[in-house]
């Protein structure tokens, strides 16, 4: 008996260590990114270099927070970033046609969840592959906003639409403040309620989830409906920064997000994954562009580099794993 | 019966130990299998027969100790290495492809090709070759899937032979087998021996034993009791007494319990794996025991009552009330709580703390508002299952994999001791779990009884189902073969009614 325990309790020690490293190893990363590019690039702590780069974080962290939910039950979603798109030009439109921004916000909104509820449907009831199912979606949605677009830039005249990207409260940018309260609510949400307690059970090991009488079909559902519906948040918020709903932005930016989660930590394969991750990785994404920008390198190589980043990022995952 | 040949290598194990986390599944295992022999292993579930196996085949290296085969001492890395070393270990779950021809399974890895493009022709030839006087009867163009269960055997066996293996093992060959097949298995075992390799058998049957093998070694609770060199003097109490090692009737430790009274009554079910309608009904208080081989279709039944599988036919009352079972859910709403076969695939979420593997399914219901997590009556209830259930861990934060099998066996109990049970299913309860976490599992099954649930345990462990069950009920291909109080179980009566009879 006393042989067992001591074999329990030495690996313990050694798994704490683990544990710790494992959840705040990334976050150090960030941390310590953000104090080199200080130090050594001029101009990086500047009041309107940290705005900007403050606002670079907000779309990418926004959609950055559900995305962690598809991904610790064990799925992805592609269609973000046609979602983005299609809300700006969906509330755009509509505004040009109503004159109403709580019109035009609701119908962008109400897009993102219905796009979200049928990935969630099908993904959960019809037991379809999320990579396919949000494969085609993503290319529905994209021709979705060519289509009410025409093809074009919407203009937005009505000046209170401004507000949620080019405003600001007690001095700090409204998107920013949109995004710190997803990272608390999403992380909220994932550690205090069913639904998130939930979420991480069905991707650790979903059979077991259903045995022990989790409602996995419908926590699928609700993960890509919220997803859905902050995807088109995320594209409201750059809509209004841009003061126009285009058709074509957010190509690829389903991927950026994805990068983002998966550098912080969070598992490709569903089961691990917690909010610091994801504040991790849309950081240290983030302040390595905006560095890059500060020191002038070409466009070309900065898609190297984050690539690189991205490749060794998920190489000391998997090292870290064995 | 050693004036057989004496020319080839034997297999000698020096001193191998095993390590899991937590686990220590093998110590100090020293013992040597002579060529031309058939040497049996055997023990009980857990006791350490497959690991061995595994380190044999390359799959698991060894934590101490080596192999020697002949003169030289060897140390598998990989499956690779096992194989390139003259070693084939037949699996109980056959590494076959189903979707390919049987030809491209016995070539797997090495195809007869030009340039890369496949020489059918020569495949095929080469494989009617392999199949020869051992299954003449097996297209080598067939669909391996389109094959019956021994007959795959036979290609997984005809795929050993291939390589010249020297020392071949089979763990648990006949699980699966009908009697026909098992007798033309017995056949090219004897062939194998007579050519002078080395022949590993593991089984549960002792019929099998002693008519086959020339020499036994008994494992417990990973630790190597005895070896038996000369079978004619051997008795089947002698093995039996030495594999156990101690009193049975104490282990399980069975004592009458009241029965109040009906709880569940199934009539005339039938589903995905049941070939007749099958009815019974269990107590309040009592322990069913469902005897049978693999694939009787005993998991089948708890899964359709548990509501993994819709049923076709048939009604199921608990209480005297009719239920409608569509999923998990349903049957968990109604009280009756599924013990997976498979603990790793459906019972535990690995990742998570022991904790949140206990609260997993009682959650929900103690949710405030219907969402919020109740963090301190989680933290309280998880303390609680782990005293009441002697659950071995540092802490409830304990990430479970790093828990033994018994261990993560007793975190299910707690997980649906947490939430109203009418009916406990059982599946398999002990399999893989060592002799001492098997003792207290007994017992919560005992407590849980006298406390007024209806338990159903199913288990291929012979003496398991006849030491805790109050009544046995037999199953063989799919339908229920027989029914037997526990004053009249008997070993042999029960395995007669769990042989199957049609193809037999």
């Amino acid at each position: 008996m006393s042989a067992q325990q001591n074999a329990l309790a030495a690996p313990r020690q050694g798994l704490n260590m683990r544990r710790f490293l494992d959840d705040w190893v990334m976050v150090l990363a960030a941390l310590g990114i953000f104090v080199l590019s200080a130090i050594f690039i001029e101009n990086f702590l500047s009041p309107l270099n940290m705005r900007g780069l403050g606002l670079a974080i907000s779309t990418v962290g926004i959609a950055a927070c559900t995305m962690l939910f598809c991904l610790a039950s064990g799925h992805f979603d592609l269609s973000v970033g046609s979602v983005i798109a299609c809300a700006g030009v969906v509330a755009a439109v509509v505004m040009r046609d109503t004159e109403s921004v709580l019109l035009g916000v609701s119908a962008a909104l109400a897009m993102g969840l219905v796009v979200g509820l049928i990935n969630g449907i099908v993904i959960a009831k019809l037991r379809i592959n999320a990579l396919i199912t949000t494969l085609a979606t993503m290319q529905i949605v994209r021709g979705l906003g060519y289509i009410f677009s025409d093809g074009k830039a919407v203009g937005v005249m009505q000046e209170q639409f401004f507000l949620f990207g080019n405003g600001s409260l007690f001095g700090v940018p409204v998107p920013i403040i949109i995004t710190l309260a997803c990272f608390v609510f999403f992380g909220w949400l994932l550690n205090y309620t069913t639904y998130g307690r939930n979420t991480m059970a069905i991707g650790g090991n979903e059979e077991a989830a259903r045995l022990a009488g989790v409602n996995v079909d419908r926590t699928k559902i609700i993960i890509f409906a919220v997803h859905g519906l902050i995807g088109a948040l995320a594209g409201v918020m750059l809509a209004s920064r841009m003061t126009s709903g285009q058709p074509m932005i957010g190509q690829g930016f389903e991927l950026t997000v994805i990068s983002a989660c998966v550098l912080g930590g969070v598992s490709l394969s569903g089961g691990i994954g917690m909010i610091r991750h994801v504040i991790a990785g849309v950081l240290i994404l983030a302040i390595i562009e905006n560095a890059m920008n500060l020191k002038n390198i070409d466009t070309f190589y900065q898609y190297v580099i984050r690539g690189t980043i991205l490749l060794l990022a998920v190489i000391i995952d998997r090292l870290k794993q064995r | 019966m050693l004036q057989r040949v004496e020319s080839g290598d034997s297999l000698r194990f020096n001193a191998i130990g095993k390590n899991f986390p937590g686990v220590r599944a093998l110590s100090d295992i020293s013992f040597i299998a002579r060529p031309g022999t058939v040497h049996a292993l055997m023990g009980e579930n857990g006791a350490g027969k497959s690991t061995l196996l595994k380190i044999l085949g390359g799959a698991y290296q060894p934590s101490s100790g080596d192999l020697q085969i002949g003169e030289r001492t060897l140390a598998f890395r990989s499956a690779g290495e096992s194989i390139a070393n003259g070693v084939a270990v037949i699996h109980q779950e056959l590494h076959l492809v189903p979707e390919m021809s049987v030809a491209e399974n016995l070539m797997l890895g090495h195809m007869p090709s030009r340039f890369g493009l496949v020489n059918r022709r020569a495949m095929y030839r080469q494989a009617r070759e392999l199949l020869k006087g051992l299954a003449d009867e097996i297209d080598p163009a067939a669909r391996l899937g389109s094959l019956s269960l021994g007959q795959r055997q036979l290609v997984e066996i005809a795929k050993a032979m291939s390589r010249n293996a020297h020392v071949i093992a089979f763990d648990e060959p006949t699980s699966s087998l009908s009697a026909r097949e098992i007798e033309r298995l017995m056949t090219i075992i004897a062939k194998l021996r007579d050519e002078g390799r080395v022949v590993l058998y593991v089984s549960h049957r002792m019929e099998e034993i002693f008519r086959i093998c020339d020499a036994v070694t008994v494992f417990k609770d990973g630790r190597f009791v005895c070896t038996f060199d000369d079978m004619s003097t051997l008795t089947h109490d002698a093995l039996v007494t030495c594999m156990v090692g101690r009193d049975i009737e104490n282990i399980y430790n069975y004592r009458p319990r009241e029965h109040q009274g009906e709880a569940l009554r199934v009539e005339g079910l039938l589903g995905h794996g049941l070939q007749a309608p099958v009815s019974f009904s269990v107590s309040r208080g009592e322990v069913l025991g469902f005897f049978g081989l693999v694939g009787a279709g005993r998991t089948e039944l708890l899964r359709l009552l548990a509501g993994l599988a819709p049923h076709k036919a048939g009604t199921v009352q608990l209480e005297g009330q009719a239920l409608k079972l569509r999923s998990p859910r349903d049957a968990i709403a109604a009280g009756i709580l599924l013990c997976p076969e498979d603990r790793k695939k459906e019972g535990i979420v690995p990742l998570g703390s022991v904790a949140e593997n206990i609260n997993i399914g009682a959650r929900s219901r103690n949710a405030r508002l219907g969402c919020l997590v109740q963090g301190r009556w989680e933290r309280e209830n998880a303390e609680r299952q782990i005293r009441a259930l002697n659950i071995k861990t540092p802490s409830p934060d304990q990430q479970i994999v790093y828990l033994s099998g018994g261990n993560q066996q007793k975190v299910i109990f707690g997980r649906w001791l947490s939430m109203p049970m009418k009916v406990l299913l059982l599946d398999e309860p002990t399999r893989g779990i060592d002799i001492g976490a098997k003792a207290e599992i007994y017992q919560i099954i005992h407590d849980l009884a006298a406390s007024g649930i209806a338990v159903i345990v199913v288990s291929s462990d012979l003496m398991e189902v006849i030491g805790i069950s109050d009544r046995i009920l037999v199953m063989s291909e799919g339908a229920v073969t027989g029914e037997v109080p526990r004053d009249q179980a008997e070993e042999s009566r029960l395995l007669q009614l769990a042989l199957p009879r049609s193809r037999g």
